[in-house]
């Protein structure tokens, strides 16, 4: 910039150097030469060395100082970072008028680093306010289930303010019309077992214990699980989507407002709907999954109706339904739950309403596999 | 009790002592609202104005009792405040209409919740309160069939029926066009005069505010707080083209530019 003409001009290229010159409080730096980026120079690091400690002022001399680039800018730069924190004053005023200019604006405004400020970010602080965090997501889980309980009692004492017709709409969408979806998948996972399930048997040729495998397999774990994945993103995505989109509309609001609960009128309704619903769920998808295992058996081994049927009723009794039927009631509670309190802790916007139903579905999958955790480790203890 | 009973004009005065109340979030907490203090007479309408995050709507949010302050005290003609009631509705941005209920059913919402009326005795008030909005003709027209003016209107019968003492108003013609909204500011001072509710309405308009209220209150950000109160001396019914509010809205914009200026340099 300030150089080029000089550099344009000139076609040999004179030595670059610098050197201090002077003794007691003033030093003089003496510029000579050409200080170009291309060319060899004096090392910025051993003039900083050769200043004085007790210097109290530095100027320049630069009457033999031929042609430059930003080289010499940042030589000049460097020496006055290191004289402004030896407290020497630097006389910029004895610099030509380009270094000096640039010089100038290089030192007005501070270096802002663009790094994000973690200067305070240590270990416990993040723990602490972690924990603080969870700590108030379990109070506000606790309050939930707290007034969820109030709202049901006042329910069962006929107190509380929601619609029966709600109520059926939400039965008729969460059960009879999930009937499809639920044959499918419990089919498949009948038919699954039984396949792998008789492949094994087969070995021992004892086939016709696929009836007891598929039977006992459904009907305590598989079925009141795919029961209840199937509900969470079928019924619980919806119930957290209708809930944060009238959140979002200010609705539930105006609920407030009127002095009515959204949680008699809106929450539960949902969960009785759901805890009714799941049980018979269960069953159907118990039944399901059956056939599905006597289409692999009979398909593919040969074993008749009634040998299926009757191996199948010996080794289920009552109790084993019963494990399969009460886990659902809890896994219908935690859908509806979830997908109502996410509902109704969405955010006032569209996307928040995404992030809810997102949300709902993966705590109420990942709470219905915790609580099955839970319930195979009880049944084992009371060796059910 | 009689219709011409449930139809009697009834209001109260508000007072606001001293309210705190903040917020955790992300940055740390935030001071939404600083010791605000309020008095508001019975019958008036008092327009809360100010930039977005200065606390207005979360100080309606506190007298609607949607909320509770951290400190102070909401009085209802010296009653306190602590929880939502029928005493004070609420209006808000968007209509929040019940879409599975018709107009008269949206109306007849909070009506359902008055023991001593009969059937017939609701559909009457009801059927006033959407009269009084204009929009009789509509009683079993859904929601959806609605334009956003008529939505609002609606929603203003459905916060009138219960006959509350206080009508709460949340930037309640913000989401509308420019046409509807001036038609509204019409509709409402008339009917402000007729039922003579305590009116809080909360908007970022201040020419909006200058029309409406018997007196602009100002609020101001970090924390939330009241900078001025500004009497607006006009006849009613007026008009939000008329010269007369161009100089109130210019003093408080002004002021507000003032104070904001300030603020910067600070």
């Amino acid at each position: 910039m300030f150089g080029l003409k000089k550099i344009l001009s000139s076609d040999s290229v004179a030595k670059a150097t610098a050197k201090i010159v002077g003794e007691g409080d003033s030093a003089v730096l003496q510029i000579a030469g050409d200080w170009l980026l291309s060319e060899t120079r004096t090392n910025s690091k051993e003039i900083i060395a050769s200043i004085p400690k007790n210097l109290s002022k530095l100027s320049f001399e630069t009457s033999s100082l031929g042609t430059y680039d930003s080289a010499l800018v940042c030589m000049l730069l460097k020496c006055y970072e290191s004289c402004k924190e030896q407290n020497i004053d630097v006389d910029l005023e004895s610099l030509p008028e380009g270094p000096r200019e640039l010089l100038k604006l290089a030192v007005a405004v501070p270096e802002v680093s663009a790094e994000k400020n973690d200067g305070d970010w240590n270990l416990f602080n993040t723990v602490g306010s972690r924990a603080i965090k969870f700590m108030d997501t379990i109070a506000s889980q606790c309050g939930f289930v707290g007034e969820l309980t109030i709202a049901s009692l006042n329910a069962l004492r006929g107190k509380a303010r929601y619609r029966t017709s709600d109520l059926l709409s939400i039965i008729q969408s969460s059960g009879p019309e999930a009937l499809p979806i639920v044959a499918l998948i419990s089919f498949l996972v009948g038919l699954i077992l039984a396949f792998v399930g008789a492949i094994q048997l087969a070995k021992y040729g004892s086939e016709i214990f696929v009836a007891d495998l598929v039977g006992i397999a459904m009907v305590r774990e598989m079925g009141a699980m795919m029961v209840g994945i199937v509900m969470s993103g079928r019924t619980g995505a919806s119930f957290a989507a209708e809930l944060g989109s009238m959140k979002v509309n200010e609705e539930i609001s105006a609920f407030r407002t009127f002095g009515i609960s959204p949680m008699e009128f809106l929450v539960f309704p949902r969960v009785l709907a759901l805890v009714l619903m799941f049980p018979l769920l269960t069953i159907f998808a118990d039944v399901i999954g059956m056939l599905g295992g006597f289409v692999i058996g009979a398909g593919m081994f040969d074993i008749s109706y009634d040998q299926y049927a009757n191996r199948t009723l010996s080794a289920l009794n009552l109790v084993q339904i019963s494990t399969g039927v009460m886990k659902s009631f809890i896994f219908g509670i935690i859908v509806a739950c979830i997908g109502c309190r996410m509902g109704l802790q969405c955010e006032n916007s569209s996307a928040g309403v995404g992030m809810a139903t997102t949300s709902s579905v993966v705590q109420s999958i990942t709470w219905i596999i915790v609580a099955d955790a839970i319930f195979a480790v009880i049944f084992t203890i009371f060796d059910i | 009790m009689s219709v011409s009973a449930e139809l009697q004009n009834i209001t109260a005065k508000l007072s606001v002592k001293n309210v705190c109340k903040t917020y955790e979030s992300a940055q740390g907490k935030v001071d939404a609202l600083k010791d605000v203090s309020l008095n508001i007479g019975e019958g008036e309408f008092v327009c809360l104005v100010g930039p977005s995050g200065c606390g207005k709507s979360t100080l309606l949010n506190l007298v609607a009792g949607l909320d509770m302050p951290d400190s102070g005290e909401i009085l209802v003609e010296d009653t306190q405040v602590k929880g939502p009631g029928r005493d004070r509705m609420v209006m808000f941005q968007e209509h929040a209409l019940f879409p599975w209920l018709d107009v008269i059913g949206n109306v007849l919402f909070g009506l359902r919740l008055k023991p001593n009326l009969t059937e017939p005795e609701r559909k009457e008030v009801a059927m006033f309160y959407l009269h009084l909005v204009g929009l009789e003709k509509f009683a079993k027209a859904s929601i959806h069939e609605l334009s956003g003016g008529m939505r609002q209107r609606v929603a203003l019968a459905r916060s009138l029926a219960p006959n509350p003492r206080i009508l709460l108003m949340d930037e309640t013609f913000g989401a509308l066009d420019a046409l509807t909204r001036e038609q509204l500011y019409g509709e409402i001072q008339q009917i402000w005069e007729k039922r003579k509710k305590t009116i809080l309405f909360v908007t970022h308009n201040i020419r909006e505010a200058v029309c409406l209220g018997d007196r602009v209150i100002l609020f101001s950000p970090h924390p939330g707080r009241i900078i001025k109160k500004f009497d607006i001396d006009l006849p009613r019914p007026r008009d939000i083209n008329d010269p007369a509010l161009t100089s109130y809205a210019h003093e408080i914009t002004s002021y507000l530019k003032n104070q904001f200026g300030k603020d910067i340099a600070e």
